[in-house]
């Protein structure tokens, strides 16, 4: 995959070339593309004087800095305690079915990922989950119905 | 609401410092009086480990260099904690106040936030509240800037060092301590890091003064507290409440009538029964809380809770420290063995016992207070953890 | 430094300056403290945990390597809690560790092994990790293998990746339970940075990260009665082997290691020195020959300052990092190479052999020659040069393997010819040693006097670790036909270890650096403290080697390598003149630019 070295040096012109930038540019490439290709982190290496591997480090730490490919849009289900027990388990299969994709998968079209997350910090209304960066919470079978129906047009 | 139970509403009301007047009081006050009101407050940090405000401020106020940070740390990932979001969204103002109240004692021009990734939605609203401070800033000739950074899920960046390391684009790996923050924190420069809602404290401090913030909570846990509640409970949510009360009472209010136990303080916090209720404070004299409760009715397995956690810990820890990171892939493996006959009820023991040599040994808190929910679940729930 | 910091440790009172550790002050008082992440050439990481202690007054064990002591702290470094912990952090790196000892390289070398072996660990306590864990041994690299199976995380190698070389070919990536050392997307060593220095091999405390060892294939070469099999060996071993075979740091043993070759069948043990004196005429013509193209010719195009070009370490790491300054790295071959291309021409051709039955071997300090060994260039006799390194860690073994007593062994003599060396060749095992030898032999070149130090010891450029070394010489009363080089200051520089390499480069890159020539060694204290060498090694041992090395080359005879007769005997029976035909077939060599991402 081609590195995107527009949109990095879009970013690094915004934030700079010190090792402090690393984060905000490593979460704007993420932001456009879903996630961090292995050229780009070359690209972003180049761009901050690191070796590759140290980028590739950083970026691995973090959960939502993804270094495979994702869809379009992120579904991160909270998998933590109260979530779990406000039914989570039925959420996701739920979203299975309808993406008809297992957890940590992308559906055919690069439309969907599944994915589980730690704590969203809505414990007091979950089952819940993210879309990208948005928050969905209360799920139940047919709000996630109604949910996914909304992005599929999107 | 209870007796012992009794709602606060400092944080979220009062007054909400639209145009920074009560910043622009304070900002003419000399350091040493805010840092003796902050200190006369009894005021401890709000983000769970307690450490007495005015002593961290202190030591960065004290340390020479005109380089200095003030961090706010936003990085709520605690299970069951969701207050610093309200907070954030509610009151802003009061946090960009406190965190130029403390730029001003400690000598520092620049704060940031440190903003969990899963909070992002909040980015925007954040943003254009930041621009009204900073011009309000410039009018009232305070010399105090502040920006956001942004976190990518990690829950350990909630370790102030590890956030250090993060925004210095790093991987959040907690660092040795000493040094402390106050001498060599963001960038190795002196800097004070901030729960959100100690922030708020400090501004409520100052307005209304330690004498009738005293008034709130117990000898050793002064002033309000923002509760997240979640769990089995009717009413579920946000609640500020004054420092100090019986578990029971909390129990009696917020369960569901047939609360089994109630987990203080999030994953890393202790989980106390119901046999406990009734002597257990919540509060720094008692079992301290970063405002994590979450309530467990008799439904519940608490193996399927303490499994939940020990699967958190295994991913969220950092990885570097041997204790924490192979000792929460042994606790979880050994519940499991257990509880399916593969090693012996007596395995328990040994599973206590690393759990204590993991409190005493990883290189930061989360390693450190794993042992925490480990024992107070595997002890008080034993028999779940076999059957 | 203020006051001394007064403190208790097991009873004992101590004082120390601020800033000392529970471990250096433990030390100091004989105090033996288990570590594993710590490394004295390394910051600390305080990540392992073993080095725990007790602090009185302190719920929390505190780790001696990472906490300074205070005034009045107490501290007990054995008591039950201390013991119970470090019992259970080391079954805990056993738990996630692939303790199939007697099947690892590092077997009897380890020190996993030594503290589970010193704490009687006994029956496993907890429950075996390594069947979940997805681990993968890189074996595709001809210098390192890298087996995640046996690596219990301690970031040794990063750290040494990142501090002392600069490369970070390695980091840690991941979190949590899949937290690993990593090298970029998990790429094969040959695919990334890696400059197969070896550093990292020699600071693993484990068997993660060894060398690729060809010590069978050596042993086949010997008990074929078809081969003849010659060895030739580098500056660096002598003063380092007597390590690996229970002797003191810092001890000379060319004499035994030439016995100990001899007894374990070498048909012929000669001495990489010989050609590190040729090394130093051909690279000594080749300054001077840029130096007139530059100041005589006017010619533009001429690449100065000219780099040293016998660290094949150095050279992975320029074509990486700066392949624009290719041209600036002098055309020589390393020694070995030099050594390589020799055996299966000239010596050959004298000894009346045919090639194809020479199996060349060399004893390096180095891993990064068993890569330079295999490059593409490197057969310019016809044949692969030279057939199997060895380092120094490999030798010690076979010796061992043969059952050699080797402190009691003889002293015996380089077989001649291409045995014979100098102290300039000698010196080739340390940093700054290329650069005296060269101006030993240069600066008589130009005036026909010896070079103006006492003893020949020119210590302005004698290297030391951690710093770049500037030095000039200024050039007076030439021989007439170098007398555009009258009153000309020579400027030199010295580094050592990469990280010191990067810097010179960087200042000649940006025109703060001006010389006329560098010399580089890719490790910290040049050769002597290569990735092949015994382990431990640290400043304090490597110290001694270097001392050893100054103590061989003032014990020598010959001090200046154009007076090593075997060299003035090639030049005259075989390779013409410096730099002429012969020579630049054989002895020099081209590069590749890389890249670094």
């Amino acid at each position: 995959m081609p590195a995107n070295n527009n949109l990095i040096k879009e970013l690094v012109n915004k934030y700079g070339r010190d090792r402090t930038s690393l984060m905000p540019i490593l979460q704007g490439v993420v932001e456009q593309n879903n996630f961090i290709s292995d050229m780009d982190m070359t690209e972003i290496a180049k761009e901050l004087d690191l070796s590759a591997a140290q980028v590739f480090g950083t970026a691995t730490f973090y959960s939502f800095l993804d270094t495979i490919p994702r869809g379009r849009f992120v579904i991160r289900v909270c998998k933590t305690i109260i979530c779990d027990m406000h039914g989570k388990k039925m959420i996701l299969q739920t979203l299975e079915n309808l993406l008809k994709i297992k957890v940590g998968e992308t559906t055919q079209d690069k439309k969907f990922t599944l994915l589980e997350t730690n704590c969203l910090g809505w414990c007091h209304k979950g089952p819940s989950m993210l879309i990208n960066h948005d928050v969905y919470s209360e799920l139940t079978a047919e709000t996630v119905h109604e949910i996914i129906a909304e992005y599929m047009h999107k | 609401m209870s007796e012992f139970v009794k709602r606060v509403d400092l944080i979220f009301g009062e007054y909400s410092d639209q145009k920074y007047k009560t910043l622009e009081k304070i900002v003419s006050r000399p350091n040493d009086d805010i840092i003796k009101d902050i200190l006369d407050s009894g005021l401890r940090g709000r983000g769970g480990a307690g450490f007495p405000t005015a002593m961290k401020w202190k030591f960065a106020m004290e340390q020479p260099g005109d380089e200095k940070y003030v961090i706010c740390n936003a990085d709520e990932g605690e299970p069951g904690t969701f207050k610093d979001r309200e907070i954030l969204t509610q009151v802003p103002r009061k946090v960009f106040a406190g965190m130029a109240i403390c730029g001003k004692v400690i000598g520092a021009k620049k704060g940031y936030i440190y903003l969990r990734g899963e909070y992002h939605y909040l980015l925007p609203g954040l943003l254009k509240e930041i621009d009204v401070y900073n011009t309000f800033a410039k009018e009232l000739g305070i010399d105090f800037a502040i920006e956001i950074r942004m976190g990518s899920g990690a829950y350990i960046c909630g370790e102030e060092s590890a956030l250090f390391e993060s925004m210095e684009g790093k991987r959040g790996e907690p660092r040795n301590k000493p040094p402390y923050p106050t001498v060599s924190g963001y960038l190795n420069k002196p800097t004070v890091i901030n729960n959100v809602e100690t922030f708020v404290n400090v501004l409520m401090i100052c307005r209304i003064g330690p004498v009738k913030y005293k008034k709130l909570g117990t000898r050793d846990s002064r002033g309000s507290k923002v509760f997240s509640v979640s769990g089995d409970t009717p009413i579920a949510g946000i609640y500020e409440l004054e420092l100090g009360m019986p578990l029971e009472k909390f129990v009696e209010e917020f369960g569901d009538g047939d609360t089994k136990a109630v987990q203080v303080g999030g994953a890393s916090g202790f989980c106390v029964p119901r046999k406990k209720f009734k002597d257990t404070i919540i509060g720094f004299e008692g079992v301290p809380t970063g405002g994590s409760m979450m309530i467990f009715n008799s439904s519940r397995s608490m193996y399927n809770v303490l499994h939940n956690y020990l699967d958190f810990f295994e991913e969220e820890s950092c990885g570097q420290c041997t204790p924490c990171r192979v000792g929460c892939q042994q606790l979880r493996k050994g519940i499991e063995a257990i509880k399916s006959g593969d090693k012996p009820v007596t395995y328990l023991d040994q599973l206590i016992k690393l759990s204590e040599t993991m409190k005493i040994t990883a290189k930061c808190g989360l390693g450190q207070s794993v042992a925490n929910s480990f024992s107070s679940i595997v002890t008080n729930f034993k028999e779940e953890m076999i059957y | 430094m203020t006051n001394g910091i007064n403190f208790k440790i097991d009873g004992i009172d101590l004082t120390v300056d601020e800033g000392t550790t529970i471990l250096t002050a433990a030390r100091k008082a004989n105090i033996q403290i288990p570590t594993l992440c710590y490394h004295e050439d390394l910051c600390v990481a305080g990540n392992c945990r073993v080095c725990v202690v007790e602090q009185k007054g302190s719920k929390h064990l505190v780790p001696s390597c990472a906490m300074p002591v205070s005034e009045g702290m107490e501290i007990y470094t054995n008591t039950g809690k201390v013991r119970l912990a470090r019992k259970h952090i080391l079954e805990l790196l056993l738990s996630e560790h692939n303790a199939d000892c007697t099947k690892c390289y590092k077997n009897g070398n380890c020190e996993l092994q030594y503290l589970a072996s010193e704490m009687l660990t006994g029956e496993p306590m907890f429950i075996d990790l390594v069947p979940d864990k997805k681990y993968t041994i890189d074996k595709h690299n001809k210098a390192i293998i890298k087996d995640d199976s046996r690596c219990i995380r301690c970031q040794r190698c990063v750290r040494t990746c990142e501090e002392l070389q600069s490369v970070s070919a390695f980091d840690v990536a991941y979190r949590g339970k899949h937290m690993k050392i990593s090298t970029f997307f998990e790429h094969p060593l040959f695919e990334v940075v890696c400059t197969n220095c070896g550093q990292c091999v020699n600071r693993c405390p484990t068997g993660a990260l060894i060398e690729r060892n060809y010590i069978d294939k050596v042993w086949d070469a010997i008990y074929d009665t078809t081969k003849h099999v010659v060895v030739q060996t580098a500056p660096a071993v002598r003063v380092a082997l007597g390590e690996s075979l229970g002797m003191p740091a810092g001890k000379i043993v060319t004499g035994k290691m030439v016995a100990a070759l001899k007894r374990l069948g070498f048909d012929s043990v000669l001495d990489t020195d010989f050609t590190a004196d040729l090394t130093i005429i051909e690279e000594g013509h080749e300054l001077l020959s840029r130096l007139k193209k530059a100041l005589v010719d006017k010619d533009p195009s001429v690449a100065l300052p000219m780099a040293t070009s016998c660290s094949p370490g150095w050279i992975k790491f320029i074509e990486h990092t700066f392949p624009e300054y290719l041209p600036n790295l002098s055309t020589c071959k390393s020694p070995q190479q030099m050594f390589g291309a020799l055996v299966k021409t000239y010596y050959a051709k004298k000894r009346n052999l045919d090639p194809k039955n020479i199996v060349s071997v060399s004893i390096m300090p180095c891993t990064a020659k068993k890569f330079e060994a295999n490059r593409p260039e490197m057969r310019s006799s016809g044949y692969t040069d030279v057939d199997y390194v060895l380092t120094t860690r490999e030798l010690g073994i076979m010796i061992r393997q043969a059952g050699l007593d080797f402190e009691s062994l003889p002293d015996e003599h380089y077989d001649s010819f291409m045995g014979a060396s100098t102290g300039a060749g000698v010196i080739f095992g340390t940093t700054g040693g290329v650069m005296e030898a060269a101006l030993r032999t240069v600066y008589e070149i130009v005036t026909g006097r010896e070079v103006p130090f006492e003893g020949l010891n020119i210590t302005p450029v004698r290297g030391t670790e951690g710093e770049v070394r500037e030095a000039s010489i200024l050039i007076k009363k030439t021989l007439p036909e170098w007398s555009f080089l009258e009153g000309i200051e020579l400027k030199c520089v010295v580094a050592n270890g990469l990280a010191y390499a990067k810097k010179v480069m960087q200042s000649v890159k940006d025109g703060t650096g001006n010389y006329h020539f560098i010399e580089i060694m890719a490790c910290p204290g040049g050769c002597l403290g290569g990735g092949g060498q015994p382990i431990p090694t640290n400043h304090e041992i490597r110290s001694k080697r270097k001392t050893a090395i100054y103590e061989e080359d003032m014990g020598m005879p010959i001090r200046k390598s154009h007076e090593n007769p075997d060299v003035v005997e090639i030049y005259q029976e075989f390779l013409g003149k410096p730099l002429g035909h012969k020579s630049h077939e054989l002895l020099h060599t081209h590069y590749t630019p890389r890249k670094r991402y």
